[in-house]
């Protein structure tokens, strides 16, 4: 679902006018492209393929430059995207151009995982322009956006259709950035292979509802040469830094013993094409592209994921602070129940740990009532023996008296026997 | 067509982006690339941007929306008709001609669509009248800055939107053009008064009007005494020093700065003067000449706000107008007194009854905390 767009030409309450002289405000469109030259403009490209198509010497050839880069391994065992920023200078134009790579694409032995570093690093982009956006105090205009413009996606030159890998990856991508299909390393595949190889792969593409990116036709002047470029997707394209002397003029192309392969040479390659469209005729619309559609559907999902909505059922508009506050709301509601929650369990642990307390607290008086009796008992039969023996001492004492009492008298009796 | 210019490369590693992958970061020293060997295929093309992007900004038109102030008199409908050659003002229009004046301020305003060589432009003329011309005349800017601020609120609600428009409509007051009746003392009371009021929410361009009645030595030395004036009162009207991008435009501000305000004449008839028709004001002693720039400096208010600076202007009111407007806002939702929250996320109360003495929403101490709580337990 775009964005809807508005005419701001329909209103009924406007009138036209005719002018009866010159004005003066037809150098506006002047002041604004001044305005955006001292402001400079920034382009970001991806480039999705596997490792060794192509994809660095094919940005060196469409910019002209040697940005440096070593070659890749292929031994990585993950995705890695590898952004990197140049400036670059034309006449008076200030371009910031951010080219991001996709360094080990389609090396691993598993290659399921394989899209989302890429589908990541697009939707972070997208956040980081939506976190600046909704910022209080923000500068958009001095934000350096990093948000994808264009994916040139590489397919491998095979000749017969398009991997599962490249199908998966680019429908993966398609709603997010625009797409634009080539075919690398295009002096593989003969003339007729490469009609055959073409119509397979549109064909696909389309069966698969993979959405790529069509040359805009609404602007009279470049309906036609848009239209017609439409057609010749995917380009077929080779690369090539190095200059070979051809006849009297040295060009970019590409040295094999059979023959030369021109890069500029429309009949070798898609290269012109590919130029052409990518920079000389769509770049502006590639950007607006972006921020209209690609763009305002993230921050719409992103939105509405947070729980935002422009509606309600009764048709009256939210606001974002409605909202907020209703969360806010509901929050604080899920926090003070938590709050109670906790506070009882806190409570009750607490009686627990008391009542467990007073338990063992009961017992060992218990206890200890016990043993005061136990000893008492103890000390009762001791007193109890200790009496029975003074008893008997003194039973014993009293009849050693008698017999003592006794043994006096009986020595006259004695005596009086042994007279006899 | 493209002359191919060479391509000079000035090419140097610029930030590094962040990668948040786990790829190593890869430090260049920036330099300068041996340029490509000779011949024709050095051009990139990359300074067709510039074409594409001309091509789509007349596709999409221009809007411009200019507010006039002032007592009534002063001139304000034929000024606008002669700065736009055609009856762009609201009394050209209506039906019924009204004379009266009214008894609290107005705020009309009226759209047109003109077109000139292929561009397509919807002016907004959005007239005042009733200003100034109570017996009371306290507190007359405040429907007038409540006006400007509804507009800004009006953009905000449709940028914060879920579902927005693809190009929000632009309502916004660009430029307010302010009418010094020509006295030749000095500022009044009520000028100051709604200059420093409105200085901060709008591009104010102060004019002299019915210049014709006033010597040049008189022309000058009001001149000199209202930019003293404004000065005095802090008053900043357009251009602002404080927007001055870099030396270049501080040069040609100036210049702009030491003229202003404009002394301006303004007609929509024609006379004959030396065989050619021009637009002006026939009288006994004379004709004046609108468009001669001995006569009076309409020339230089049509060129400032039309030829050059129309697109700054509407920069001003966008990157920094509507951004104070915006902050505040924000701000006044959240509660927090000063400046940026911790987090800083956009959280906005539709209050249709905006109005510089609302009071601000009551305090919630708790609140910005709790929303960013909010955002990332969502997220």
């Amino acid at each position: 679902m775009a964005a809807t767009d508005v005419d701001i030409f329909s209103n009924e309450e406007k009138r036209n006018l005719s002018l009866g002289g010159h004005v003066g405000f037809d150098s506006l469109p002047d002041q604004l492209v001044s305005k955006s030259v001292t402001q400079g403009f920034c382009f970001n490209i991806l480039c999705v393929g596997e490792t060794g198509i192509g994809k660095s010497t094919l940005m060196n050839t469409l910019f002209n430059t040697m940005f440096e880069n070593e070659e890749a391994s292929h031994y990585l065992n993950g995705v890695c995207m590898r952004p990197r920023t140049y400036d670059l200078q034309e006449s008076n134009v200030h371009l910031k151009l951010t080219i991001v790579d996709t360094v080990g694409f389609g090396d691993q032995i598993n290659k399921e995982e394989s899209y989302k570093p890429i589908v990541d690093y697009i939707d972070t982009q997208f956040e980081n322009y939506l976190q600046e956006e909704l910022k209080i105090k923000r500068s958009l205009f001095n934000y350096h956006d990093g948000r994808i413009h264009i994916c040139l996606y590489f397919i491998a030159p095979t000749g017969h259709s398009l991997k599962s890998l490249d199908l998966v990856t680019m429908k993966k991508l398609d709603s997010k950035v625009n797409i634009i299909p080539i075919i690398a390393k295009a002096d593989t595949i003969s003339k007729s292979e490469l009609h055959k190889f073409k119509i397979k792969i549109m064909s696909e593409l389309v069966s698969n509802g993979v959405q790529i990116y069509q040359f805009p036709t609404d602007d009279d002047a470049v309906t036609e040469i848009n239209s017609s470029m439409n057609a010749h997707l995917p380009f077929a394209v080779v690369g090539s830094i190095e200059e070979v002397k051809v006849g009297n003029k040295t060009v970019r192309a590409r040295q094999y013993p059979w023959g030369v392969v021109q890069v500029e040479n429309e009949s070798h390659c898609d290269f012109v094409k590919l130029r052409e469209m990518l920079i000389r005729v769509n770049m502006e619309d590639l950007r607006e592209q972006t921020h209209s559609r690609h763009y305002e559907l993230y921050r719409r999902c992103k939105l509405e994921e947070m729980g935002f909505k422009d509606t309600d059922p009764d048709c009256q508009p939210f606001s974002l602070q409605e909202t907020y506050e209703a969360k806010r709301k509901e929050f604080m509601g899920d926090l003070q129940r938590k709050e109670e929650e906790m506070r009882q369990m806190f409570v009750n642990k607490v009686k627990e740990t008391e009542a467990e307390l007073k338990e063992k607290e009961r017992e060992l008086h218990n206890k200890f009532e016990q043993l005061k009796q136990m000893h008492q008992e103890e000390k009762r039969k001791v007193e109890e023996k200790r009496r029975d023996l003074e008893e008997e001492m003194n039973a014993f004492n009293r009849r050693k008296v008698a017999v003592e009492t006794l043994s006096l008298a009986q020595p006259v009796k004695k005596d009086k026997d042994k007279k006899n | 067509m493209h002359s191919e210019p060479k391509m000079e490369l000035v090419w140097s590693e610029v930030n590094p982006s962040q990668s948040n992958m786990s790829a190593p970061q890869h430090q260049h020293p920036p330099g300068k690339v041996a340029p490509p060997g000779a011949g024709d295929f050095s051009y990139v093309g990359i300074d067709a941007i510039l074409e594409q992007m001309r091509r789509k900004a007349m596709k999409r038109g221009f809007e411009l929306n200019i507010m006039v102030v002032g007592q009534s008199g002063l001139g304000k409908s034929t000024l606008m008709n002669t700065l736009f050659k055609s009856n762009v003002s609201r009394k050209s229009v209506s039906s019924t001609p009204e004379e009266r004046i009214p008894k609290t301020i107005e705020i009309k305003s009226i759209s047109h669509d003109i077109e000139e060589k292929g561009v397509r432009m919807k002016l907004t003329v959005i007239d005042t009248p009733g200003f100034g011309d109570q017996i009371n005349n306290e507190n007359c800017w405040q429907p007038i800055m409540k006006f400007i601020n509804d507009q800004y609120e009006q953009y905000l609600q449709e940028e914060i939107n879920i579902d927005r428009k693809k190009r929000i409509p632009d309502s916004r007051v660009h430029c307010c053009i302010y009418f010094i009746p020509p006295t030749g003392h000095c500022l009044r009371p009520l000028d100051v008064e709604f200059m420093r009021h409105l200085s901060n929410v709008v591009n104010i361009v102060p004019v002299i009007a019915k210049a014709d009645t006033l010597t040049l030595e008189e022309r000058d030395s009001f001149k000199q005494t209202i930019r003293e004036e404004l000065r005095a009162n802090g008053i900043d009207v357009y251009p602002q020093k404080e927007f001055d991008e870099d030396a270049d435009d501080r040069m040609i501000n100036e210049k702009i700065r030491e003229m202003i305000p404009f002394a301006v004449v303004g007609s929509d008839q024609e006379y004959q003067v030396n065989g050619k028709r021009l637009l002006g004001r026939k009288t006994k002693w004379g004709t004046i000449e609108v468009e001669n720039i001995a006569h009076c400096e309409f020339a230089y208010l049509r060129d400032l706000l039309i030829r050059t600076h129309m697109q700054n202007i509407k920069d001003i009111t966008s990157s920094i107008h509507y951004e104070v407007y915006r902050v505040r806002r924000l701000n006044e939702s959240n509660g927090q007194p000063n400046g940026q929250p911790p987090n800083g996320q956009a959280n906005l109360q539709a209050n249709p009854q905006d109005n510089p003495q609302a009071n601000p929403q009551p305090q919630q101490a708790n609140g910005l905390a709790a929303q960013h709580q909010v955002l990332t337990h969502e997220m």
